[in-house]
């Protein structure tokens, strides 16, 4: 549905893309990572049709946006970054202009503007000017406007941003909804929302694609991958610290507190399963390990490993203050 | 062709949609009663025609057009619009053709409800009207080439001060490209050429013509080949600036 071919953009001495290539087939939900000036918007805009690329190009539904821009972009629903609208115009008055521009007419365009209306609830403020909306209905106007014309492929800069907590859940399940007839791309800078909606997740940082997998994947990669996660009794903590790292399989702990609890995280090599070996261990101290859970390992961490490597390779083994 | 129309709509009712259609339109009957009157001396004058009226356009345009031409593209670029407007499936001649004709027909409006002179002189006597008619037109023509020159300044920018500024700066070295404190500058040292073109040039000059009640070929092509010209440099800007 949409291929990314070997996109680059320079801006005079500056490469903002630096060759990324990618394929979306129906049914993905893509999340787009990376720090900001990371390439992400700038990549999106060339994918809409909105800047050139320096070299390499892009094909939505088998059309390519330099050599039949017209036809490709007839295929992509697009939210730009900030979710710029028309700020004098009522919010229908613009969804109106959108749905001419797109073609729709008559009984279509009536059902195309009812459906995104009530997929967005923005009924209540459709004879309001964009400019006096807030933030999060605004964005919710915008992403309306992408979706008028049922686009197969979808490309949202930051579809949650300015929306409340109530708000972001509930576009979350709009865009999960639509993923079986659709591929999406969605760029933000939230690792939980990927972690939500996206199928797969594609982290970029100084215009490079830098890891490419499913979220699941991708926590996979964090140090704390398996490490297991102990709420010990603080009078017996020196000692456990002590005895865990003398275990086989653990290659270091570290001490975290946490809300006045002793909390201990054995680290094993190579992040292979340690839970036999950690229950067993448990079961031996009785009642002063009160819990313990193995851990999944977060994106942030791989997020942060993977886009700031030389911080990352300078620090001592990290000692955190708090989870 | 569908496409410039519903952009050339959504423009149109964007003038009305903010109080600036109905500043610009009283400004500008007032300063053109006002240029006609005190300055031009229409009654003085005792003569039953509009050449007090229409000798001021030049003037009145080089202030007031730009200030109709600065948004056209700054603002879209300022509020971030230009992104969403170019990714939406229309051709850019169609978005730079769309923005202009509805700022044209604008100012065609605010210049055809100045019809009250046109009735005032022809109840004081018998003018001619042909002449009339051909000065309307040629102020016309001379508002749309001023709008084409300010478009296409407005594509560069995205504030609308510098893209009024700048316009009017480029609109009065093209009107006052005819008068004679320009041509004299160029009179002493160019060839005769040079000053043939420098003159020719002039928004200025070729308006006078028409006032004139001389409807010649060469000052429609004139204009209309600054339209063009300047729609076109349009495009191309914002093809090359678009991003930044």
């Amino acid at each position: 549905m949409l291929e990314i071919q070997n996109l680059v953009k320079r801006f005079g001495p500056l490469v903002a893309v630096d060759g990324v290539s990618l394929t979306v087939p129906r049914g993905e939900v893509l999340g787009f990572l990376g720090p900001n000036g990371a390439g992400k918007s700038t990549t999106m805009k060339m994918v809409a049709g909105f800047l050139a690329p320096t070299a390499g190009t892009a094909v939505i539904c088998g059309d390519d946006i330099l050599t039949r821009p017209l036809q490709a972009k007839r295929h992509l629903g697009y939210l730009p970054e900030g979710a710029p609208a028309y700020p004098d115009m009522t919010a229908i008055d613009f969804l109106g202009f959108v749905a001419a521009i797109r073609g729709l007419r008559g009984a279509g365009r009536k059902s195309h503007l009812a459906r995104v209306i009530e997929m967005m609830r923005i009924g209540e403020v459709l004879n309001q000017p964009i400019e006096t909306l807030s933030k999060g209905f605004q964005r919710r106007v915008g992403v309306a406007q992408a979706l008028l014309h049922d686009p197969p492929v979808l490309i949202l800069d930051e579809p949650t941003d300015g929306l409340d907590p109530n708000q972001k859940y509930e576009m979350r399940s709009i865009i999960r909804a639509m993923q079986p007839e659709k591929a999406i791309v969605i760029s933000t800078h939230l690792l939980e929302e990927v972690e939500a909606v996206c199928s797969r997740a594609i982290i970029i940082a100084r215009g490079r694609i830098l890891a490419d997998g499913a979220p699941a994947e991708l926590a996979a990669r964090s140090p704390r991958h398996n490490a297991a996660r102990l709420t010990v009794v603080a009078a017996a903590e020196a000692r456990l610290r002590a005895e865990l790292v003398r275990l086989p399989g653990i290659a270091s702990v570290e001490k975290v507190s946490e809300n006045h609890q002793a909390i201990l995280i054995a680290i094993p090599h190579d992040r292979r399963p340690i839970a036999d070996e950690i229950a067993d261990f448990v079961r031996a101290q009785g009642p002063a390990v009160s819990e313990w859970r193995i851990e999944q390992g977060r994106l942030d961490d791989v997020f942060r490993a993977i886009t700031a490597p030389a911080a990352e390779t300078t620090e001592p083994e990290p000692v955190r203050q708090a989870a | 062709m569908r496409n410039t129309a519903i952009i050339f709509r959504r423009e149109l009712a964007g003038y009305f949609a903010t109080t600036l259609a109905y500043v610009f339109i009283v400004i500008f009957l007032a300063l053109a009663g006002a240029l006609t009157f005190f300055v031009g001396n229409f009654f003085e004058r005792g003569q039953a025609d509009l050449q007090s009226f229409f000798s001021f356009h030049p003037w009145l345009y080089l202030v007031l057009i730009p200030a109709l031409s600065m948004r056209l593209w700054a603002e879209e670029r300022r509020s971030g619009t230009i992104e969403l407007f170019l990714t939406l499936p229309v051709r850019l001649s169609e978005a730079v053709l769309g923005k202009f004709l509805a700022a044209w027909c604008f100012a065609g409006i605010a210049l055809a409800l100045t019809f009250p002179f046109w009735i005032t002189v022809n109840l004081l006597g018998n003018p001619d009207n042909g002449v009339i008619l051909a000065s309307y037109l040629g102020s016309w023509l001379m508002a749309g080439a001023i709008l084409a020159v300010g478009a296409a300044v407005s594509a560069i920018t995205k504030s609308q001060v510098i893209a009024f500024v700048v316009s009017t700066a480029v609109v009065f070295v093209l009107t006052a490209a005819g008068t004679s404190i320009v041509l004299d500058l160029v009179r002493g040292w160019a060839p005769a050429g040079v000053i043939r073109a420098v003159a020719g040039a002039s928004l200025f000059g070729h308006f006078s013509t028409i006032t004139r009640g001389v409807l010649d070929l060469r000052d429609l092509v004139y204009f209309v080949s600054i339209i063009a010209g300047f729609l076109g440099a349009n495009a191309l800007l914002i093809e090359l600036k678009k991003a930044d």
